[in-house]
Parts: C-alpha cells; sequence; structure tokens
C-alpha cells in the first residue's frame, strides 16, 4: 500500500474541533488558541524588553532594540521614508504579531500555523486597506487621493476610462485581496506539505518490514521542510510588513 | 470500458470526483506557469544587480522579495481557487 496513499480532505488538517463554547460565535479550539497566545507573546515580548532600560542591552531588549533597527532601516526607510517613523509601532507589533501565529507551524505538537486559516491575514489587510486610504486622504485630500490612485501619469487620453478601470480595481480591490490571500496560502501550502511528508513516512513506516528503510527519505525531507519553513514563516511576516510599508509610503507621496 | 457514458453509469461520483481532481491540477499548473518564468526573471535580474554592484546589495534585495511578493501573488491565486473548486 505504498503507492495508494489515502490523503486526508482538507478540512482534516485544518479544521479544529471545539474546546470551548462550541457551537457559538464565541467558540475557541486551537486556531484561536495560537491567535491569543501570539497576542499574548508579542505583549509580554515587549513588555520584557522595555521593563527594565539598560545602557547595553542585553538578551530580550537586544533582540527588541535589533529588531526595531531591522524594521526601520531596511522596511521604514525604504519604503516610506524619514517621515514615516510614526509607523514604527504598528509595522513592529504586525511583524512579531505576524511571525508568531507563523512559526507555530513548526512548533513540536503544536504544528499549525494559524494563518493557514484566512481570519487574521484578511482582517490584517483589511486594517491596512483602513490605514493607507486614510493615510491617502489626510495627506492629500480626498478627491486629489483619488484621483492620483486611480489616474497614471503619461496615458493618451483614448484609453484613460479603460486604465482608470484597471487602476481602481488594482489598487482598492486587489491590494488587500492579495495582502490576505499571499499569507494565508503561503502558509496553507506550507502546512500540507509538511502534512505530506508526514502521512508519507508514517505510511511507509506502516509497511511491509522490508520497506521501512524507504520512510528514511521522506523523513530527511520532512526535517529539510521544517528549517525552510521557519525561513519561509518569518519571510512572509517581513513581506507583509513591507507591503504595508510600500502602500502607506505610495498614499503619502502619490507618483509624479 | 473506457466509454464515458458507460463509466457514468457505473459510477457517476467516480467520475466527478476524478474530473474534479484533474481540472484542480490544470487550475493549479496553469497558474503556476507565469509566475514561475516571473520570478525566475525577478531573481536573475536582481543577482546580476548585486554581481555587478555588491555595495547595493542590501537595496536591491529588498526590492528583489517586493517583486517576488507581487509575483508571486498570481500562482497563490491559482492554489487557492484549486481548493475552491468542488465536485
Amino acid at each position: 500500500m505504498i503507492l495508494g496513499i489515502d490523503f486526508p480532505p482538507i478540512t482534516h488538517v485544518t479544521r479544529w474541533p471545539d474546546i470551548w463554547f462550541a457551537d457559538t460565535p464565541f467558540a475557541i479550539n486551537k486556531t484561536v488558541l495560537i491567535f491569543i497566545a501570539s497576542v499574548v507573546i508579542t505583549l509580554a515580548f515587549f513588555f520584557v524588553a522595555g521593563r527594565r532600560h539598560q545602557l547595553v542591552p542585553t538578551g530580550v531588549q537586544g533582540l527588541a532594540e535589533s529588531s526595531i533597527d531591522f524594521v526601520r532601516d531596511s522596511i521604514i526607510l525604504q519604503t516610506i521614508g524619514p517621515e514615516g517613523m510614526g509607523y514604527l509601532p504598528f509595522l513592529i507589533t504586525m511583524f512579531f504579531f505576524v511571525f508568531f501565529i507563523n512559526i507555530f507551524e513548526i512548533l513540536p505538537f503544536i504544528q499549525f500555523p494559524g494563518n493557514a486559516r484566512i481570519a487574521v491575514p484578511l482582517f490584517l489587510a483589511l486594517v491596512v486597506w483602513f490605514i493607507f486610504n486614510i493615510v491617502g486622504i489626510a495627506n492629500q485630500g480626498f478627491f486629489k487621493y483619488i484621483k492620483n490612485s486611480v489616474v497614471p501619469p503619461g496615458v493618451p487620453a483614448a484609453i484613460l476610462p479603460l486604465m482608470v478601470f484597471i487602476e481602481f480595481i488594482s489598487t482598492f480591490i486587489v491590494r488587500p485581496f492579495s495582502l490576505a490571500i499571499r499569507l494565508f496560502a503561503n502558509m496553507l501550502a506550507g502546512h500540507l506539505i509538511l502534512v505530506t511528508f508526514a502521512i508519507l513516512t508514517a505510511a511507509i513506516w506502516g509497511s511491509a518490514v522490508y520497506f521501512k528503510i524507504g520512510a528514511a527519505f521522506p523523513f530527511a525531507l520532512l526535517i529539510a521542510l521544517t528549517a525552510f519553513e521557519i525561513l519561509v514563516s518569518a519571510l512572509q511576516a517581513f513581506i507583509f510588513t513591507i507591503l504595508t510599508g510600500v502602500y502607506i509610503g505610495l498614499s503619502m507621496h502619490p507618483e509624479h | 470500458m473506457l466509454d464515458p457514458v458507460v463509466l457514468a453509469a457505473q459510477g457517476a461520483g467516480e467520475l466527478q470526483s476524478g474530473l474534479t481532481a484533474i481540472g484542480r491540477g490544470i487550475v493549479y499548473g496553469g497558474a503556476a506557469i507565469g509566475p514561475g518564468i516571473g520570478i525566475g526573471l525577478v531573481v536573475g535580474n536582481a543577482i546580476t544587480a548585486m554581481a555587478r554592484q555588491p555595495e547595493s546589495a542590501g537595496t536591491v534585495r529588498t526590492t528583489m522579495f517586493l517583486g517576488i511578493a507581487f509575483t508571486e501573488a498570481l500562482a497563490l491565486f491559482g492554489f487557492v481557487l484549486a481548493f475552491i473548486i468542488s465536485g
């Protein structure tokens, strides 16, 4: 039975039974617990880092300060510019929140990235959508912002209506949607790949005794992919944050 | 035996789930072609830029990840659509 492995339906690896408050809108399952844990971890991380200021940072404070340097230098200065420093707390919190939800993918016995359910990515994308629109309206005024967003410069008048339509769709609809889908689909794909190789390993291990040696290959790949998923978790958190910076930057300084 | 009508009479559910699986494969495979080429172009040109001007590697790397993120989104739409298709 090596060639005919039954892969479970996708709901079996992403949908978890309710633990408390079952069958109510406030039902709590494993995914919700991961979200809550991520909020608590993010809060605790910065609370511990900022509790005792040391001149020479060590431990958690050093990690927090170097991550702030990282977000400032490679996200805000690259995408918004020096006037975007006010967004540093927002961006760094979002980076760590997304990262902590993602990293549950490789923690033993939990092994589920909360972002493989679309709820949090969609909600964060909605938050980003509101923020970049409000920033644009506040900085440029409503009509100027809409005009700068949907009318690309230097387009012949003949195809202008088409371009306005395309730009409107791509700015106000595809942007938040792709932001959410990117995070969600990346984490779901990573989770499915890990599940696939885990099932493969288990199935081969459960086969006839002289086939057991074959389980070493999917198991080695499983370990390598787990290491790869650590990279993906951090990279997706980074990409989500930097795209937020790009959108805010585009709202602040329109292309001329 | 391979006549579709006979197959449908034997097990409509099996035929349908088989065709659904084929459709999912085509959707994701088709969606991955363009972004695959696109990501190759993005990364290849980024490497060229870094090799020519190593001092700008930091900026190029950030821009490369941005380019990858935008290109990759199309493949991920296909990935999600493949799951949305149901038999």
